[in-house]
């Protein structure tokens, strides 16, 4: 007989140890959530569905909204057809080189937004530095083509492309190859399995990360802000960062029911994404064999020369272009050997004192945020899986609403949260905590999946036979649990402190003088036109993200499998 | 070393009962082997004496103390009972040495290093582990895993070993060589052991008494021996050896002896049942004899090696299952005379 599920075993340290840290989580994460969703219900004193019903009728709110629908659509589909093409050619072929394939087309995933539309506009338009070096530059005067919906869609959905590619190769490994290889020896020819066994069982995870896609390019921030605004074309993040800086917290209540918007169509897009996850593992129960590996032959070479020229289009080509303007003594001249100059990385990393400020502000915070959230998430994690209790679970499902958000809904849910101490006068809005905070909120996730798929695929009997032989708890969660989840721990902190180095939407709104992050800094460089600084600030970040990812690819090997999020 | 004592003992997981009303006492120093199918509740019973689950009903004693009462609400948690535990996936903590693994026990306890070192090194030697004490537990056989997770459960002295399926994962020539690991160790510390296994074989080869179990009960415990001959339920006959059971009609006891009708005829049986309703029919009380007055047909011959195993329909239309030095073809008709069968009322 063998134990499918991990029997609860309860002993009342654990318990009470399990209390403890759950309610801390729970408070982090899902206390500013919840008092957003009270403020929207409730805004103007008592239910007051009237105000909703005021707010959403608001022209200004519909076109925002139908922005937004179309913009993260559109977005999603030009993420599927690049994410699907590479997921299929590089999960399914012989192609050569995937790991470094992979590697390259999950840069534009970890590059933040902002940058991404910083960079694409380096190379387009009137101004293009790298077009003008060329001497393909558009004359003056011409629009610069990314300030529109169009462009909006096209970054989105390079953006995103990552999401799309991870969740379908995932599911294509998951076909085993005797799968169709049964369908071959039953006469099944060509296309039609294609058709009929591989699409049909991939399908769910298209799906799923279709879902998660849509969901991500809603509430992304950094794109429509830097593209849209100088077009006048509002999403509802934007329309929430334009009110808010606008008006302040008078419209608080206004803004939280635009919050609720678009986190109601988030849960939906969540839920959606859950439902197919669920029918995939359905599916799939047991698939042991060998994976699909499909020799492409002569077309091998011409295949890969396409995909790496695809990298070169959404990757080298845009950091070319930040790279270029941010050599150049002012913005608009062309890059040659006599102009190049090294006075904006100069003025920006060394002058500006914001910049500095940001360097350290951004710093403290992701750090501290990875190691706090590091010493809260391994004994939740394992404790979750030992006990499975039903505020457990309830937290387990719920844990991913504030990574899943928009981060200005969140920002909006800590301001409401925040602005008033209970029982107190005294507010943590203005201050570096509250963006602290937030980045606990929001990062708990991407810390704790990491190290609760590391903690699931640990043998229960190897905490069991601790327990055997006498080991108290403190024994056992330092000298059996902690040394045996470490490397996932440590890969899920990179992750947390990369992601919070990188952040813009949560701070946008929480910062003010003396508490900027990296991401304000940059969208305020570029923002009052100084492109050539914000470009440099920008390649900074790129270069320290391209190096957390390579020590975390080098080190991949003795991680256990599922934690770094671009290998399976 | 200590005897374990269970009382009215049952484990639900929700709705579904996996232990229901289990009574027994396993002796100081015996070797009791739990057997069962699939799902019979003999791991969640492990579990329970372990401290890794708590009884939703009865009682556990280890000795003269109580370490579960579903009542009292009273439950000592596995690190304060002082047993020892082999898993099937052995367990090995893959970050330590095996020299590690084996002291992890004397670390918890706080043993003064020269009486750990000492202790390691006895249990090291007893499961012939010395030269791979430096070894981490990956660069082990599965063997050599299963001697390590012995050794760790041996260096603490526990009062009780309870051994989880411990050689389902390894191949059929180290089973064997394992189950002497395993008698060995028995017959040398005479510690009281407790050993879940689905293969009847190694229950038979090692234990002193095995526990039936079937649908999260206790069907009957009793020895090898005993189990084989008396069954005392159809689960029993047919779970246990070769065989097949068959009803019988109309037993007449007269002194000790006593004869009954099945399979068309009257024929003595052995039995302690004032009225046995089944029969249990070993293919060793079955002989072949042309002049046999029961006839059977010969359904399927499988051969064994040296001998074949006779599918038979009787002319009752009962199933048969006999032994034979020649292949008989599928359909022949043959003869069969029968030695006394075990007889006993269906539970």
């Amino acid at each position: 007989m063998t134990r499918a599920i991990a029997y609860p075993s309860s002993s009342r340290s654990e318990g009470r140890l399990l209390t403890l840290v759950l309610g801390l989580a729970i408070l982090v994460t899902l206390a500013p959530v919840a008092r957003l969703f009270h403020e929207g219900l409730t805004a103007g004193g008592g239910l007051n569905p009237g105000f909703l019903a005021e707010v959403l009728a608001k022209p200004a709110t519909r076109s925002a909204l139908w922005h937004s629908l179309v913009t993260a659509g559109l977005g999603t589909l030009i993420s599927v057809l690049i994410g699907g093409v590479f997921a299929f050619l590089v999960a399914l072929t012989d192609l050569r080189r995937k790991a470094a394939l992979v590697f390259c087309l999950m840069i534009p995933m970890m590059i933040p937004p902002q940058i991404t539309a910083l960079s694409w506009t380096q190379v387009m338009g009137p101004s293009s530095v790298f077009l003008k070096t060329l001497g393909l530059a558009p004359p003056l005067g011409a629009p610069q083509p990314l300030y529109s919906p169009g462009g909006i869609i096209l970054l989105l959905g390079i953006q995103h492309t990552s999401i799309i590619f991870l969740t379908l190769r995932a599911g294509l490994r998951a076909i085993p190859q005797d799968a169709v290889e049964a369908a071959r020896i039953s006469g099944a020819r060509g296309l039609r399995i294609w058709w009929q066994v591989v699409l049909p069982l991939t399908l769910p995870s298209l799906l799923g990360g279709i879902a998660i896609t849509f969901v991500t390019a809603l509430g992304n921030f950094g794109i429509p802000a830097m593209l849209g605004i100088p077009a006048g074309y509002a999403t509802l993040p934007t329309l929430i960062y334009q009110r808010l800086a606008g008006l302040g917290t008078a419209v608080l209540a206004e803004v939280a029911v635009l919050a609720m918007l678009i986190g109601a169509v988030a849960i939906a897009g969540i839920l959606l994404q859950r439902f197919f996850h669920r029918r995939q593992r359905l599916h799939l129960t047991g698939a042991g064999g060998r994976a699909l590996m499909i020799p492409l032959g002569r077309a091998r070479l011409p295949v890969e020369i396409a995909l790496w020229l695809m990298i070169a289009a959404i990757l080298v080509l845009p950091m070319a272009g930040l790279l270029a303007t941010s050599l150049v003594p002012a913005y608009g001249v062309p890059l040659r050997l006599d102009t190049l100059s090294l006075d904006g990385w100069h003025e920006a990393l060394f002058r500006q004192p914001a910049t500095r400020r940001a360097f350290v502000n951004s710093f403290l915070l992701s750090a501290g945020a990875a190691a706090l959230l590091m010493a809260l998430c391994l004994p939740l994690a394992w404790l979750m899986e030992r006990h499975k209790t039903r505020a457990g679970q309830l937290f387990d499902s719920l844990l991913d609403l504030p990574y899943a958000l928009p981060g200005v809904v969140l920002a909006i849910a800590m301001i409401l949260l925040l602005i008033n101490l209970p029982f107190t006068e005294a507010t943590l809005y203005g201050t570096i905590w509250i963006i602290f905070l937030a980045y606990l909120a929001r990062f708990l996730a991407v810390m704790f999946r990491p190290v609760q798929s590391s903690l699931r695929q640990l043998d229960p009997a190897m905490d069991e036979a601790a327990r055997a032989v006498g080991a108290p708890l403190w024994r056992r969660l330092r000298d059996i649990i902690l040394p045996l989840s470490a490397p996932a721990a440590a890969a899920g902190a990179i992750l947390v402190f990369l992601t919070a180095f990188n952040e813009l939407t949560v701070s946008a709104l929480l910062w003010s003088s003396g508490t900027e992050t990296l991401g304000v800094v940059i969208f305020n460089l570029d923002d009052s036109g100084e492109t050539v600084m914000a470009s440099a600030v920008a390649m900074t970040i790129v270069l320290v993200v391209m190096f957390l990812m390579a020590v975390i690819q080098l080190t991949s090997r003795h991680l256990p499998k599922g934690v770094v999020p671009w290998q399976s | 070393m200590a005897e374990l004592t269970l009382t009215g003992l049952a484990k639900h997981f929700g709705k579904t009962a996996a232990l229901q009303s289990v009574s027994t006492t396993v002796e100081n120093g015996e070797f009791l082997a739990l057997l069962g199918p699939s799902g019979c509740g003999k791991s969640t019973l492990l579990r329970l004496l372990a401290g890794f689950e708590q009884p939703s009903e009865g009682s556990i004693h280890i000795g003269a103390q109580e370490v579960a009462n579903a009542a009292t609400g009273r439950h000592a948690a596995p690190e304060d009972r002082n047993i020892g535990f082999v898993f099937q996936s052995y367990a090995l903590w893959p970050h330590m040495t095996v020299r590690r693994n084996v002291g992890y026990p004397l670390e918890i306890r706080k043993l003064p290093r020269a009486e750990r070192e000492a202790r390691i090194d006895a249990a090291l030697a007893a499961t012939a582990l010395q030269p791979y004490a430096d070894r981490m537990p990956s660069d082990l056989s599965g063997g050599q895993r299963q001697r390590v997770a012995l050794a760790r459960c041996l260096v603490s002295d526990p009062t009780a070993v309870l051994l989880d399926e411990p050689l389902a994962n390894l191949d059929v020539a180290l089973r064997a060589s394992m189950q002497e690991v395993f008698c060995d160790f028995h017959q040398r510390t005479g510690a009281t052991m407790v050993y879940v296994t689905h293969d009847q074989a190694e229950a038979m080869a090692m234990a002193d008494r095995i526990a039936v179990m079937n649908e999260g009960r206790i069907v009957q415990l009793d020895t090898p021996e005993a189990l084989y001959a008396r069954p005392r339920s159809r689960f029993v006959a047919e779970f246990i050896g070769d065989g097949t059971v068959v009803p019988l009609s109309g037993p007449q006891h007269s002194g000790t002896s006593c004869e009954a009708s099945l399979l068309g005829t009257r024929l003595p049986v052995k039995t302690d049942s004032p009225s046995p309703t089944l029969a249990c029919l070993r293919p060793e009380n079955l002989a072949i004899a042309e002049t046999g007055d029961i006839r059977a047909q010969v359904a399927r011959a499988t051969y064994l090696g040296g001998r074949y195993r006779l599918d038979l329909v009787a002319t009752t239309g009962d199933a048969l299952v006999a032994q034979s030095l020649t292949r008989y073809a599928p359909g022949s008709q043959i003869g069969l005379t029968l030695t006394p069968p075990w007889a006993f009322a269906a539970a």
